[in-house]
């Protein structure tokens, strides 16, 4: 092959390599979300259905204790609190518990909860059947809102966990609380 | 697409394009354009200077005096922008345009073309980044490493500097494919892969880095601005997504990037040591592995970056020790180096001065980064001073050492003269005190506990900051002799005529060639005499 011949080859692949990492780089989010929920780091936690987690046998043996906390994105204007600090369970029972957030900004927000478990080895097994994390929170203007969660531990929960935090952060989803407005600005159009 | 070469019509005579513009704007020749990009390099060089300049008169006294927090923080994040992807990468890229051609035999690089756009690209990257100063809202200032969600919470500027970003690794990346594509395709017969200078070897394995690394930041950087503008939640927490990842991420591209600034520099090194040792580089081949170990090392390293963000203790425990195996490939070099001078008839050009100043003061950033590997104590030092004196030691001591010992080293070859060896001795001792005037003491400051990238800061800590800001500004002022002497050297021709030979005893091919180089280098392949080239003891 000729000079230029074997340059255009080279230029080929150099420039497909160049398009795999960049696919690559869009990759990773995916990817490190998979490896998240397989190692349940970074507040992914176990995968319990509401049904599975109401069959599972309780252990009366242990108890463990779960705390709560509860936070909110600086520069957000809600309060956010648990309805209680903690709650002392046996392994395989269903608990609820409820926390209320306020919003005390002038107008309509709406929030997104994120979770997170420690200690991580815990976060497997632990399953959240019912979250108020799981869909979008819209809270009018100094609407307070109870909100519950229902979760189960795993009773194969490794011996020497005796304490799991589950804590939130609430942040404002900017396009989501753009959306509502427009549309509750749209309704206001047609009535008047 | 024609980008690639018709180098086979070449007369022997000089024929440059007549007329400035053809000749600068136009033109395709690898000299031509490697110094387009090394008189780019030392106009970003003193831009990037100025801003450090900025940084280093506010930390002068504690207490806010110069210059608005906002403006302050624009400057830590431009300076280290312009001076990564505007002075370190493209002198590089320079010094590979002018001397890998000559140094595997071959007439001009093998994409010339190509060659011109990857460098007429910067000038457009830099005027959009540098453009952000003067813009309602400032430049940039959430740093240069771009986190979320500061970086994207500022005006206009985080469009101007993505796709300055992008635009500037689609340079590097061109510049990289063209590298790759002279260094396989276009070495002279004889010119075997394993006797290749170790400049070429150091800049092949640069050049794959950058070709693996430089989209995964384009993609980064295009998630940012989805994430600003179109409603995409890649990185906002709120949206489902992790600012976290951003910073997985960008390091995955960011620790690759470091040994980017740092692989050719040693190979520059490399190519020096020999010259004023008048002995044949030792371990050639161990210097090969090495390297080629250490960019393979350096993915599998990034979250050492990152170990405060609450990693689970496996990931601390395998990036710290992953990161302390990158000791032992950078050991093998500089016990090769040392090995090298030791009983060699030594003696100490400024090019030789530069080199050897390099193998100190890099190894002290060495030692500091591994120190940074240890999670506990990273803990502490994170964010800190110490790791600003830490990246200082090993980029300015290091990468800009190696840039300047090769620039002395090679500008006789270039010009055709020799420059003032005087002066060339006073900017190396004169720089070497000052850098470290400048630098050491914030390794004391970290370890108080005195925050980067804050412009205030508490009185204790205003001792250091006096002594670094005196050799800041000492060290600054020292550039300006630099400056001088190349300007000296290649417009005034005071000099001695340079000899084709230039030193003693270098070696390689480049040296074969007439001082000043010719405009086309090999227009007919050299014959390869093992006994000429700068590791005469390869035994294979
Ligand atoms: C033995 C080799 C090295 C080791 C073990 C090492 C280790 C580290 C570690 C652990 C950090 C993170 C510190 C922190 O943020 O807490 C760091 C930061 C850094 N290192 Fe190194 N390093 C080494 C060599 C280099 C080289 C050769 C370069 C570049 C030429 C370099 C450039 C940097 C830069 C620019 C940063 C700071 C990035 C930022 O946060 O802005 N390092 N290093
Ligand atoms: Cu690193």
């Amino acid at each position: 092959m000729n000079a230029s011949g074997r340059h255009r080859v080279l230029l080929k692949r150099m420039l497909l390599t160049c398009a795999a990492s960049f696919v690559f780089c869009f990759s990773l989010i995916p990817i490190y979300t998979i490896y998240c929920e397989i190692t349940g780091i970074n507040g992914k936690t176990g995968t319990l259905s509401p049904v599975a987690a109401g069959a599972t046998t309780i252990d009366y043996s242990r108890t463990v204790k779960v705390e709560f906390d509860a936070a909110v994105k600086s520069g957000l204007d809600w309060e956010f609190r648990p309805k209680v600090a903690s709650v002392d369970v046996h392994p395989g029972d269903v608990i609820e518990v409820m926390f209320e957030a306020i919003n005390r900004e002038p107008e309509l927000i709406v929030g997104q909860a994120v979770p997170s478990v420690a200690p991580n080895r815990a976060s497997l097994y632990f399953s959240k059947t019912e979250c108020f994390c799981f869909t979008e929170q819209p809270l009018e203007a100094g609407e307070s809102k109870d909100m519950p969660v229902r979760f189960v531990i795993d009773p194969a929960i490794p011996a020497n966990v005796s304490t799991v935090t589950l804590s939130y952060v609430f942040y404002r989803n900017e396009h989501a609380t753009q959306r509502l407005a427009q549309s509750a600005a749209a309704i206001d159009n047609r009535v008047l | 697409m024609a980008t690639y070469a018709t180098t086979d019509h070449h007369e022997d005579h000089d024929h440059k394009p007549s007329g400035f513009f053809e000749r600068w704007f136009m033109s395709t020749n690898h000299k031509d354009i490697g110094t387009l990009y090394l008189v780019f390099s030392l106009i970003m060089f003193f831009i990037g200077g100025a801003m450090a300049l900025v940084i280093r008169a506010e930390l002068f006294q504690p207490g806010l005096q110069l210059v608005e927090p906002d403006f302050f923080n624009s400057m830590t994040t431009v300076h280290a922008l312009v001076m990564i992807f505007g002075a370190v990468m493209p002198a590089f890229v320079g010094l590979a345009n002018w001397m890998i051609p000559m140094m595997v035999g071959a007439p001009d690089m093998a994409l010339p073309r190509m060659n011109n756009w990857s460098f007429w690209i910067m000038p457009f990257a830099f005027a959009l980044l540098l453009s952000t100063l003067f813009m309602e809202g400032g430049a940039p200032a959430g740093g240069w490493t771009l986190y979320p969600p500061l970086s994207i919470q500022g005006g206009n500027n985080v469009a101007f500097v993505i796709f300055a970003v992008h635009m500037m690794g689609i340079s590097s990346i061109m510049g990289a494919i063209n590298i790759i594509a002279t260094i396989l395709n276009m070495r002279a017969p004889g010119m075997d892969l394993l006797k290749m200078p170790v400049f070429v070897w150091t800049w092949l394995i640069t050049a794959f880095l950058l070709i693996a690394v430089m989209p995964v930041l384009a993609g980064a950087v295009t998630m940012l601005l989805t994430d600003k503008f179109f409603g995409t939640s890649f990185f906002s927490a709120a949206g489902g997504g992790d600012p976290v990842m951003f910073q997985h991420i960008f390091w995955f591209f960011g620790h690759p990037e470091v040994y980017i600034m740092i692989l050719p520099a040693f190979g520059i090194v490399s190519e020096i040591i020999p010259t004023f040792s008048r002995k044949p580089l030792f371990g050639y081949q161990a210097m090969v592995y090495a390297t080629a170990s250490i960019a393979f090392l350096s993915f599998i390293v990034w979250a050492h970056h990152m170990f405060t963000v609450g990693m689970p203790l496996g990931g601390q425990l395998f990036f710290m020790y992953a990161t302390m195996l990158i000791a032992v490939p950078t050991g093998v070099k500089v016990f090769n180096w040392v090995a090298t001078m030791w009983r060699g008839s030594m003696t100490f050009e400024t090019p030789m001065l530069f080199a050897v100043g390099f193998v100190i003061l890099f190894t002290i950033g060495g030692f500091s980064g591994l120190m940074l590997a240890i999670v506990p104590a990273d803990f502490q030092y994170h964010d800190t001073y110490f790791v600003v004196a830490h990246f200082h030691y090993v980029l300015v001591t290091g990468a800009i050492f190696s840039i300047m010992a090769a620039v002395y080293y090679w500008l006789p070859k270039w010009t055709g003269r020799m420059y003032n060896e005087t002066l060339g001795k006073w900017h190396f001792w004169l720089s070497t005190i000052t850098v470290n005037i400048l630098f050491f003491p914030q390794h004391f400051l970290g370890l108080a506990g005195m925050p980067r990238r804050i412009p205030d800061y508490n009185p204790a800590f205003a001792d250091f900051n006096v002594i670094s800001s005196v050799g800041g500004f000492a060290f600054g002022i020292t550039q300006l002799l630099f400056a001088w002497i190349v300007i000296d050297c290649c417009l005034r021709k005071r000099g001695a005529k340079a000899t084709s030979g230039v030193w003693e005893s270098a070696k390689g091919l480049e040296w074969t060639l007439a001082s000043p180089a010719p405009y086309h280098s090999f227009t007919t392949p050299p014959k390869i005499d093992d006994r000429m080239l700068a590791h005469g003891d390869v035994s294979h």
